[in-house]
């Protein structure tokens, strides 16, 4: 064991900070600064970026567009692109029905939609969720009735985060009624264009426009978007959540997080003294970057684990639960820090607008981050239902 | 020792109720909000007039019911049960409190038009750098021959694009956070020379940056003692960070009420969440936080007449649990709720909104700590 980068991880390290430090577009810098929405166009503007220099799946396996990076050089990676302040690319094809593709899709399927992927050309959504099942997601009803080559689906899907830019999405649909729970699910890509499929916005307390409701009304699916067998679509998303509980601890993001606070403390005043110097605050400053710290360790321990050949398993709901707490913290923490200006409700310029927000640039997403963050604790597996997992799986009780 | 409200404070409490249930539904506040100028005038009219609630904590003489805290506490309570977003804590609990407080001509003058639903006050005292210290005050009024001259910057003035009056903190004199040399006043929020920058708040208010620029104000808007307004202020904060607290008292009891109802009809797993034990806990730890930001608030809003020392320890003792509750029932709530509970949709988060709110009003948890430890904890 040893902690320190060797000099080869040095260079990369190096190689990294160049590269982002010469390519990150400027625009997305200053629309980030300001507090604005970031539309498709400014997600996709990094994506393209690091398809075409080769970066843009660090995780996935070199034969389908991986880096063949090792586990430190990936944290390397993820630790400089969270220092530079990066936008995040997108998980839904990434993270999430990419490597359920390339594990369990056809040799047809991992041609068809892995290049997309890789390059942003196709936008995907998630589709799991429905009204009537969240934490008990296997209750799901929407329907999927076979009909000669194609499957004709009837339901509701609801959360589905960056539906209203998607191209393609991942669906958990019924394909037998009859079967237990789990066991009549299949995973259906379904192109969002067909027709019947309706994405209707839901605002959330931010006044953010980043999930919807998504309507399948008599949808035909080609039966060759199915991955895996049928009724056996509870193996892929069962694979898909642990993958996406991984990445959800976002260590580097939050250490990043807790470094805005400190600026933020540094410059607020809080009557004779600066913020910083309120032991209170500084306090909790501390915890916080203590318990990041706890965090990033359990998670190099669990990658480390990786490496050796182990995938992600239960143990990632530690680092889900963990990272989603921690992450709350940081946006509660920014709102205590801003003390009077998190009031004022900034809705982004209007057009034509362009008086300069109330109060400091840092205080405008404060409390509408603070409200929107609180769904880190429920989305992924809600953290309830995290701790059944470990209670059960790594317990045994 | 009584802690039971008299006949005309359940009258007060029962008739502000109703009208607020016929009136003040989720909808109905929605539309409030998304109004030019956010907000329904007609309420406030008929609060005065129909049912004589503005006047409950005043004197008889001055055209009241003659109540004082507890009515303010409890009308307050009742707003919260709707997140009103009514100016009541402005114009009665301050401006009002700052008037009884110095009496004479000018409360003489006031007090009826309050009562009367005509004035609105604003309370402008918080600037950018003072954050919850009230004494950290930059904008100076200068003595100019019988009156004085205003300059500075108050953030975030809560009710100010609806006010007729601004209700303003200071310095007459000294600096920095010095407790001498620091006035209050009370302007026509038309005089010439105050620009503002009006805004919607998260919680649904309207908010103002208010810039006082050369603002000739005459000699009688100053009240109490010039340079001694301190004191004043440090009360009439006091009562209004009661009153606050009670307002949280009736947020987070239907954050607690609402949050119950939503386990017992969403199922999951084949039963109602409500069934599932670590639901159960938590729900009961919500309600444990309620229950207790209502023995603090009563302790407070009881304590709120005693000499300064041990009001301001009353209160801040009052002010730190229920903005820990707040925090609390507030979290909670959305996570108990799931989703649905993040979104526009449903009241649910909106309580939150202001509850969050709430918790930093008048000052954060750590700053009641703070100034308690101060207070009762010599070295």
């Amino acid at each position: 064991m040893q902690l320190e980068f060797s000099p080869e991880e040095i260079a990369f390290q190096q190689e990294v900070r160049t590269f982002i430090a010469e390519n990150y577009p400027e625009n997305l810098r200053s629309v980030q600064d300001e507090g604005h929405d970031l539309s498709k166009e400014d997600f996709l503007s990094w994506h393209r970026i690091l398809a075409k220099k080769g970066w843009i799946a660090p995780a996935w396996p070199v034969e389908y567009g991986g880096t063949g990076w090792t586990a430190t050089q990936r944290f390397i990676w993820s630790e400089e692109l969270a220092a530079a302040d990066c936008v995040g690319t997108m998980p839904f094809g990434l993270s999430m029905v990419g490597p359920v593709i390339y594990t369990f899709g056809t040799p047809e399927q991992k041609a068809r939609f892995l290049p997309g992927i890789l390059s942003g050309d196709d936008w995907w959504c998630q589709g799991y969720s429905e009204p009537g099942a969240g934490s008990d997601l296997a209750s799901l009803r929407t329907k999927a009735v076979r009909d000669g080559d194609d499957y004709v689906v009837n339901g509701q899907k609801t959360w589905t985060t960056m539906a209203q830019y998607a191209d393609w999405g991942f669906f958990l649909v019924r394909t037998d009624s009859d079967a237990k729970a789990q066991e009549g699910i299949s995973f259906l890509l379904i192109d969002m264009k067909t027709p019947g499929v309706t994405v209707r916005p839901i605002i959330t307390l931010g006044g953010e426009h980043e999930v919807n409701e998504v309507w399948l009304e008599d949808v035909r699916v080609p039966v060759e978007n199915r991955v895996y067998e049928e009724n056996k679509g509870w193996t892929c998303a069962k694979f898909l959540l642990a993958h996406e509980r991984t990445g959800i601890a976002a260590v580097a993001r939050s250490k990043r997080g807790v470094e805005k606070i400190k600026a933020i403390a540094r410059t607020e005043q809080d009557g004779d003294r600066p913020l910083i110097a309120n032991p209170f605050f500084k306090r909790k400053i501390s915890e916080l970057e203590i318990d990041l710290t706890a965090l990033e360790f359990t998670e190099l321990r669990s990658l480390a684990g990786e490496a050796s050949g182990k995938g992600p398993g239960p143990e990632s709901s530690l680092l889900k639960i963990k990272g989603s707490e921690i992450q709350q913290r940081i946006t509660e923490l920014a709102l205590e820090a801003v003390g009077h200006y998190g009031a004022p409700y900034f809705r982004g310029f209007g057009e034509g607008d362009n008086e300069h927000p109330i109060g400091p640039d840092y205080a405008h997403r404060a409390a509408p981050t603070y409200f929107n963050t609180r769904k880190t604790t429920i989305y992924g597996g809600s953290n309830e239902i995290q701790r059944n997992i470990i209670a059960k799986m790594v317990l045994g009780i | 020792m009584d802690f039971s409200y008299t006949e005309t404070q359940d009258m007060i409490r029962e008739t502000l109720s109703r009208f607020l249930a016929d009136t003040y539904d989720f909808d109905s506040r929605n539309k409030m909000i998304a109004s030019d100028s956010g907000r329904d005038p007609g309420i406030w009219k008929a609060l005065a007039q129909d049912l004589g609630m503005l006047g409950a904590a005043f004197s008889e003489e001055h055209g009241g019911l003659g109540g004082g805290h507890l009515e303010n506490a409890l009308i307050m309570e009742e707003l919260g049960k709707v997140i009103a977003i009514e100016p009541y804590l402005q114009t009665v609990v301050l401006g009002g409190g700052a008037l009884k407080a110095v009496g004479g001509a000018i409360a003489d003058a006031v007090i009826p038009e309050i009562i009367g639903g005509n004035v609105i006050i604003a309370f402008a005292y918080a600037e950018p750098q003072g954050r919850y210290n009230l004494a950290n005050i930059r904008t100076t009024a200068k003595k100019d021959g019988a009156g004085y001259v205003l300059n500075g910057h108050k953030g975030v003035v809560y009710a100010a694009p609806w006010a007729t009056h601004l209700l303003v903190s200071a310095r007459t004199g000294g600096s920095g956070s010095e407790a001498n040399g620091v006035s209050l006043f009370l302007i026509d929020a038309n005089t010439a020379g105050i620009v503002r920058r009006d805004y919607p708040t998260v919680d649904g208010f309207q908010a103002s940056e208010v810039y006082f620029e050369n603002v000739a104000i005459p000699g009688d808007a100053l009240l109490g003692d010039e340079g001694a307004g301190l004191p004043l202020i440090e009360r009439i904060v006091d009562e209004a960070t009661v009153a606050v607290c009670a307002e949280a008292c009736g947020v987070t009891a239907k954050l607690h009420s609402g949050t119950l109802e939503y386990a017992r009809q969403r199922n999951q797993f084949g039963q109602p969440i409500s069934r599932f034990q670590v639901l159960q806990h938590r729900m009961v730890d919500m309600f444990m936080d309620v229950e207790q930001s209502k023995s603090m608030t009563t302790m407070a809003t009881l304590k709120l007449d005693l000499p300064a020392a041990e009001r301001m320890a009353a209160v801040s003792a009052c002010k730190a649990k229920v903005s820990r509750a707040a925090k609390l029932v507030g979290q909670n709530a959305i996570q108990t709720h799931g989703g649905i509970g993040i979104t526009q949709e449903l009241a649910i988060g909106h309580f939150f909104k202001r509850a969050t709110m709430i918790e930093s009003q008048f000052g954060s948890a750590d700053h009641h700590y703070e100034r308690f430890e101060r207070l009762t904890l010599a070295d």
